[in-house]
This record gives C-alpha cells, sequence and structure tokens, in this order.
C-alpha cells in the first residue's frame, strides 16, 4: 500500500499511489465519471465496480468514451 | 415488410420502425460523425427528423484540458443513442467494445461492425458473424452490419441479430444501392428488420433502398459531407418519407410502351396517327 505505482491508460505510462482504486484514477484524470467507461486488463470494470476495483503495477487500463461516429 | 393498419386515416400514415424492444418514430438513423461543429451536428439531428443516432467508442484524450462531450450535444430525452464498433476488426475488439459501451450508455443496443480491412471498410463476415453469437447470447440487441449477402444475413439472423444492416454499397463512397436485387432477397428470407446502412450518397439514392421496402436507412457521410450539412439532413429526411409512402403505395409496373393517361377515344377529327 506503500508508494508510486506504474500502470498503462491508454497506451502511456501513469504513476499512480499504490492503492488507488479505478474511480480513484477517473478522479485523479479529472474525467467526467459518466463520460467514461474502462477497461482493466482487457476485462471490462462496471460503473459499480469502480470504487472497489485496486489498481496494482502492470495493470493495463483502457478509458473510453463517446465521439461522433456512423 | 408491414404495412400501417387500414384503420389509419391519414393516407401517409405509417407505423413505428420497430427493432427488438426499441421504437423509432423516424426511419432515418443518422451518425455524428465529420460534422465540422457539435452545434451543427445538434442541427443536422435535429432537422432530418432522426430519433436515433449513431456513436462511436474511442480512448479518452487525456492531454489537453478535457473540451466539450459529444454527449453535452445529443438530447438523450429525445435521440436514442446507438453506439458502434467501428474501427474493430475483429470480433474479439468488437465484443469488448461493446461491452463498455453498454456500461457507458446503460443501454443493450449496438451497431456492431467487424471490418475486414482499413482500405474498403468491407465487413469481416465471419468475425461479424462469431461477434453476433456472442453479444446476442450476452442479452444485446445486435443491429449487424454486414455486406449484401443475403444468405449471410440469414446466418446473422439465425445468430440472434435483431435487425440486419446491408450495405448498399462501402461505407463513405456514396455510390447507393449497387445491388437492390440482393437487399430484395435478403428481405423476403429473414423476418427481422433490414436497414440499408453506408454507402448513401444522396436523396434518391436513400428514396431508392425505402422504395425496395427496407425498414430504414442509416447514414452519415452522406450529410454531415454535404456542401450545405443541414439543407441534406432535410433532403434525406424528405427522401426516406417520400421511398416510404411510394413502397407503401405499391408503384405501377414498368412496361416498355407507352400507356396513354388520357382517353384515346372522342379525340377531333383528324388527331392523331394511324387509320
Amino acid at each position: 500500500m506503500e508508494g508510486r505505482i506504474t500502470i498503462r491508460v491508454n497506451g502511456a505510462d501513469q504513476e499512480l499511489d499504490a492503492g488507488t482504486s479505478v474511480a480513484g484514477l477517473i478522479a485523479e484524470l479529472q474525467l467526467r465519471p459518466e463520460l467514461v467507461a474502462v477497461e482493466v486488463n482487457r476485462e471490462l470494470v462496471a460503473r459499480a465496480e469502480r470504487e472497489a476495483r485496486e489498481l496494482i503495477a502492470g495493470d493495463v487500463v483502457e478509458l473510453v468514451t463517446l465521439v461522433g461516429g456512423g | 415488410m408491414r404495412t400501417p393498419q387500414a384503420s389509419e386515416t391519414r393516407p401517409d400514415a405509417d407505423t413505428a420502425l420497430q427493432v427488438g424492444k426499441y421504437t423509432f418514430q423516424s426511419r432515418l438513423l443518422v451518425g455524428t460523425g465529420k460534422y465540422a461543429t457539435f452545434e451543427q451536428m445538434a442541427q443536422a439531428l435535429d432537422i432530418s427528423g432522426t430519433d436515433c443516432v449513431t456513436v462511436a467508442v474511442r480512448r479518452v484524450n487525456l492531454d489537453p484540458a478535457k473540451g466539450e462531450s459529444l454527449l453535452d450535444h445529443v438530447d438523450r430525452s429525445r435521440y436514442t443513442i446507438l453506439p458502434n464498433t467501428a474501427g474493430c476488426f475483429d470480433a474479439e475488439s468488437a465484443v469488448r467494445t461493446s461491452l463498455l459501451a453498454r456500461d457507458l450508455l446503460e443501454t443493450d443496443l449496438v451497431k456492431l461492425e467487424v471490418l475486414g480491412d482499413e482500405k474498403t471498410l468491407l465487413p469481416d463476415p465471419i468475425g461479424t458473424l462469431e461477434a453476433t453469437e456472442q453479444l446476442a447470447a450476452a442479452g444485446f440487441t445486435v443491429m449487424v452490419y454486414t455486406s449484401d449477402d443475403p444468405r449471410l444475413g440469414v446466418r446473422l439472423a439465425d445468430a440472434g441479430a435483431a435487425c440486419i444492416m446491408p450495405a448498399g454499397s462501402p461505407i463513405g463512397s456514396g455510390q447507393g444501392v449497387l445491388n437492390p436485387n440482393a437487399i430484395r432477397i435478403l428481405m423476403e428470407l429473414v423476418s427481422q428488420p433490414v436497414v440499408v446502412d453506408a454507402g448513401v450518397g444522396t436523396a434518391s439514392d436513400a428514396a431508392l433502398a425505402m422504395e425496395l421496402g427496407v425498414e430504414g436507412v442509416l447514414l452519415n457521410t452522406a450529410i454531415a459531407g454535404a456542401t450545405e450539412p443541414l439543407r441534406m439532413a432535410a433532403a434525406m429526411r424528405s427522401a426516406v418519407h417520400a421511398g416510404r409512402n411510394a413502397f407503401l403505395a405499391g408503384r405501377i409496373p414498368i412496361k416498355l410502351y407507352a400507356n396513354a393517361s388520357s382517353p384515346m377515344e372522342a379525340r377531333i377529327a383528324g388527331a392523331g396517327s394511324g387509320a
């Protein structure tokens, strides 16, 4: 639980405090939580699981939103 | 093919477009890509009369100060949002994208696209079928983008698709409906609604598609890429309406020779040719 960890977020390295949750990551990045969806290691982390899901070193996170498309 | 109730009084009365449990009053589905601004997009959607709009799922931009979201400009009380899996080239990424979209939008609707390559953007039939099976099993209402191959359409319907969406021609190509007969055959073979998705370039393409008897038309570039997108949005609204009415009205047969509209009897002496 101490120190910093490095994870991947949308293809780039991201440093975080150890013990940060998915919800915490979204807050740290100043994203609007209702406008994003999250995968960790290619698995969806559902909205209801974001607080409980703790990130660990080496996790690969995808943060997506909606954009214009056809 | 469905026809409106005989009891409906207006001569242009129509039923809604029904896709699984979803009901759309407009038979024109419109994409949100390629507009100059969000304001222009919102105006085009309004003018088009659509009540179903497609969106894409992409990585959040983490770099610059956030900026506006597409969702700030799409009134969800007015429009049903149909997330797509555009840009997915295999079933796995299309399923992952669908799961993300479902979590984000709290909808089980998805416009499934599994593409073969970036140049043609033609659908990959095997990947599309695999993803359709998986998504239908996971409870999604799958509106599946496909080629105009009628037998593939049957397989997608059997796999659980709620709506079969053949391309009229390649995405964004503006070539219109290249094989109307394939789409006619597809409609005969499946009970699910058929919506022409992709290839529409101008109003007559949309009208022709609707005249074939398809349940709807989905387009994006034809409006967003027009010189005047807002005027084209109006044109597409009219075209879909006109084509639908023409289909329901039942067109006259095509004949080789003329068939006079005015009586040939009782013409004045000396008029015309012949005896």
